[in-house]
């Protein structure tokens, strides 16, 4: 009972801040508004035992990315003014392709039987993730890394003002 | 009534077509990246709730989350320098007004 009130909060906490993100007319609003999105989401994350995802997401998401999208908002004020129209002329197209969408994901997962296997995570799994990205998924640690340094060099390029 | 993966999935695709909604409509570039955050984060539950339901053993689903999110932090530095290199040049981060390379 008490999982399920749980989780309902956190869908509410993550869903309704998710619509201010994606209709409010005022941009910083709507940057703020990931916030509680992303913590949310982390709360899921808890409900789920992934605690460490859940550190994770509050420092990269609700820290990192939200900052970075404050700032650059900040930055270009030309294109952010509440008087500037913020959406396209293709809001009713979007909206019935994003619902038929969301419809048609909703019925596919939720008739598909999923082969659910009872048990429980150990518990603490921090551990154990970080043992497995050093033995089974090495390459793909590697690989983010120098994806994480192409980024930050390619940032700075692209970012950096000409002489 | 237990919580379940099917609720995390119907959860997940509310967020997904949220971010869809947002991508598809919005005219601002940062906007549109906020709604690909949200795209993000919906794959992330799915593959964190289908850790927990379908193979608890394995800790796969948690990998690929972290990785996730590391690779949207990496887009999201790319995606941000290249709308103030736009901003700098163009004076607008409107998508439908950047149309220099359209003839």
């Amino acid at each position: 009972m008490g999982e399920l009130a749980a989780f309902i909060i956190l869908a509410i906490v993550t869903l309704l801040p998710a619509v201010v993100v994606v209709t409010s007319r005022n941009l910083v609003r709507a940057a703020m508004s990931l916030i509680p999105s992303f913590l949310g989401v982390t709360g899921l994350f808890v409900l789920l035992q992934a605690e460490f995802v859940a550190g994770i997401q509050i420092l990269i998401y609700a820290g990192a990315i939200a900052v970075l999208i404050l700032f650059v908002i900040m930055l270009t004020q030309g294109g952010t003014g509440t008087a500037l129209r913020q959406v396209n002329e293709q809001q009713l197209v979007g909206g019935l392709v994003a619902g038929a969408l969301t419809i048609a994901l909703l019925g596919l997962l939720l008739r598909t039987p999923w082969p659910l296997v009872a048990g429980t995570l150990p518990r603490s799994n921090v551990a154990a993730v970080g043992g497995a990205f050093l033995t089974n998924f090495i390459l793909a640690f590697e690989i983010s890394s120098l994806v994480l340094l192409v980024s930050l060099v390619g940032a700075l390029v692209i970012a950096r003002r000409e002489q | 009534m237990q919580v379940g993966l099917n609720h995390y999935l119907a959860v997940s695709a509310l967020l997904f077509g949220l971010g869809l909604y947002g991508i598809l409509t919005r005219r601002n570039a940062v906007a549109i990246l906020m709604g690909i955050e949200l795209m993000l984060n919906a794959a992330n539950i799915n593959l964190v709730a289908f850790n927990r339901y379908v193979a608890p053993g394995a800790l796969a689903g948690h990998v690929f989350a972290l990785i996730i999110i590391t690779l949207a932090a990496c887009e999201a530095a790319v995606g941000l320098a290249l709308v103030l290199a736009v901003y700098r040049n163009l004076e607008t981060i409107h998508v439908d007004e950047i149309n220099v390379m359209k003839w």
